[in-house]
């Protein structure tokens, strides 16, 4: 049974910030986000149905009714979604096959990542965004607290340096390469008024010489943790076609995860994406070389060599060859990439990092992305990515 | 409730063992690297209550040669755990054993800038307090 695609009708998306002045609550948060919805698409508050959130701080247990109550909704269609960078495009398919079921007709996907006012016993969140080395790891039982953590196999940043070190070896592709990747975003984020580096472009020396800080990886190829926030309102393509903008149909959606260490992955250089992106292309029934546009998650350089590849853009192990010899810009590229400026570019907002990806699609498909809008952009491939490359989800949107 | 405690003098971080992987923890404590065997899938790691590939329960102790290679690593520079930071510069790998599972350890015994993938290696063993720290340090081709 094929069912009608649902559609991204509308998004919204703050500004990331090292530095977070503006402190809210959870559901405060959720509540802009979801205001900010209603008013990019037109729809009415009493058509929400359905929410998709990825927890709220105030009320750990019974998030959904928590969030729920808080903004009046009555919902038939209520997820929380853990899948770390990946959690907003697991978000997004999770509403759309809500939609597609009939279960909902407006689903809003909420994705806030900002520190709550500071509590008068101190502690808190800090205004200053600072990742738990442990990543909650560290919990009695945890196998990585009993065997990785005492190596020093923590935060993110050397689980993906282990990937580089891996792929260097094997396919012979340089540090140089790498960088091109971190070159190239910072190149789009100057078109990009929101990026954290916006007025900031570096070359391939400028990661060369950066600081080295779990080898291979640079400091410049890494990206930066910030606070932000982000959403998309997700309905039926019926719906969608009655609001201001182009709906973005939801045509095709895969998932897959296969660890949580990279210790552990089955085939440290064969990613969860090649199977998330197959069942997403073959869902759309879409073809590689039509994509107009590509979201691919960005926490690391490596992230994005691998990914082309495994999404099956270029052969296996030519990854690094496609990022030298492919034109990934914004403007006059034969293959634009993350024309945000992706995270790395733009900086990590939470959860709403992973989003960036997606709402530029959304945008460059609306005809909404300012001066790095594409001349043409009816076909969009975006992903996310979770954990130590271990939680992917593939996307594909297509212009109504 | 932890999965790791701080040494009090190096403050560097100690796995808390628990019933099912305290035998590994004792082995290491008696300089062996024991694995649980499955008599289907043969050896697997990280130690578990089952086997990971047919969850059978009938999986028993025993000792493995020590011997692998670097599958892939990374030296991390400025210690990604706070409590790790004075002992930055060091080398992380995933060691694949001969065995075949991989293992997470430190490269010991070798400069930092030797460490490379498909590096031989062998087991080794550092006792600090009441525990004993698995590593890896390299071997003749």
């Amino acid at each position: 049974m094929k069912l009608a695609p649902a559609a991204i009708a509308g998004i919204t998306e703050w500004k990331p910030e090292r530095v977070w002045t503006r402190p809210m609550f959870g559901m405060e948060a959720m509540a802009q986000l979801a205001g900010e919805l209603l008013d990019d698409t037109g729809i009415e508050k009493d058509e929400v149905d359905g929410l998709v959130i990825g927890g709220a701080m105030e009320s750990p247990m019974f998030a959904p009714s928590a969030v729920a109550e808080y903004l009046s909704v009555r919902s038939n269609f209520n997820e929380v979604v853990d899948l770390g960078g990946a959690t907003s495009a697991g978000m997004i398919w999770r509403a759309a096959a809500a939609v597609q079921l009939g279960l909902s007709e407006v689903v809003l996907v909420l994705c806030p990542s900002v520190p709550p006012p500071p509590p008068p016993d101190g502690g808190g969140m800090g205004s200053k965004m600072v990742m738990p080395a442990y990543l909650g790891g560290d919990s009695w039982g945890s196998p990585q607290g009993q065997f990785e953590i005492p190596a020093g196999l923590v935060a993110a940043t050397p689980s993906f340096a282990m990937v580089a070190s891996r792929y260097m070896a094997t396919y012979g592709t340089s540090e140089e390469t790498l960088a091109k990747v971190a070159v190239q975003a910072r190149y789009n984020a100057q078109a990009n008024p929101d990026a954290m580096f916006f007025g900031k472009p570096i070359d391939v020396q400028d990661v060369m010489d950066s600081r080295r800080v779990a080898d291979p990886l640079k400091l410049l190829e890494i990206v930066m943790p910030c606070y932000g926030g982000g959403g998309v309102l997700v309905t039926t393509r019926e719906r969608a076609l009655r609001t201001p903008h182009r709906p973005a149909l939801v045509t095709g959606y895969g998932e897959r995860l296969t660890h949580k260490s990279i210790t552990y992955a089955p085939e440290v250089l064969d990613t969860p994406i090649r199977v998330a992106a197959e069942k997403a292309f073959d869902m759309a029934g879409a073809e590689r070389s039509a994509i107009d546009y590509a979201g691919i998650y960005d926490c690391y350089t490596i992230t994005v060599v691998v990914t082309i590849e495994d999404a099956g853009f270029c052969p296996k192990g030519q990854g690094g060859a496609f990022v030298d010899e492919r034109d990934l810009r914004h403007d006059g590229g034969d293959w634009p990439l993350n024309t945000h400026g992706g995270q790395l570019g733009m900086g990590q907002g939470g959860a709403a990092g992973g989003l960036s990806h997606i709402t530029e699609a959304v945008r460059q498909i609306q005809g909404r992305a300012g001066q790095r809008q594409l001349p043409k952009c009816d076909l969009a491939y975006a992903n996310g990515t979770g954990g130590m490359m271990a939680e992917q989800v593939a996307l594909i949107l297509e212009g109504a | 409730m932890s999965s790791i405690r701080f040494d009090s003098e190096s403050g560097r971080p100690l796995p808390i063992p628990n019933p099912t992987t305290q035998a590994f923890f004792d082995a290491a404590r008696a300089h062996r690297l024991d694995l649980q065997r499955c008599p289907r899938d043969g050896f697997f790691f990280y130690p578990r209550s089952r086997c990971p590939r047919c969850l059978g329960d009938d999986w028993e102790w025993e000792s493995v040669s020590g011997r692998g290679e670097v599958h892939a690593f990374t030296i991390d520079r400025v210690g990604h755990d706070p409590a790790l930071r004075s002992q930055a510069p060091f080398a992380i790998a995933i060691v694949e054993l001969e065995e075949g599972p991989r293992v997470t350890a430190n490269v010991v015994g070798c400069a930092i800038e030797d460490v490379h993938v498909g590096q031989p290696l062998e087991v080794c063993f550092e006792d600090v307090d009441e525990h004993t720290l698995v590593h890896f340090r390299p071997r003749a081709e």
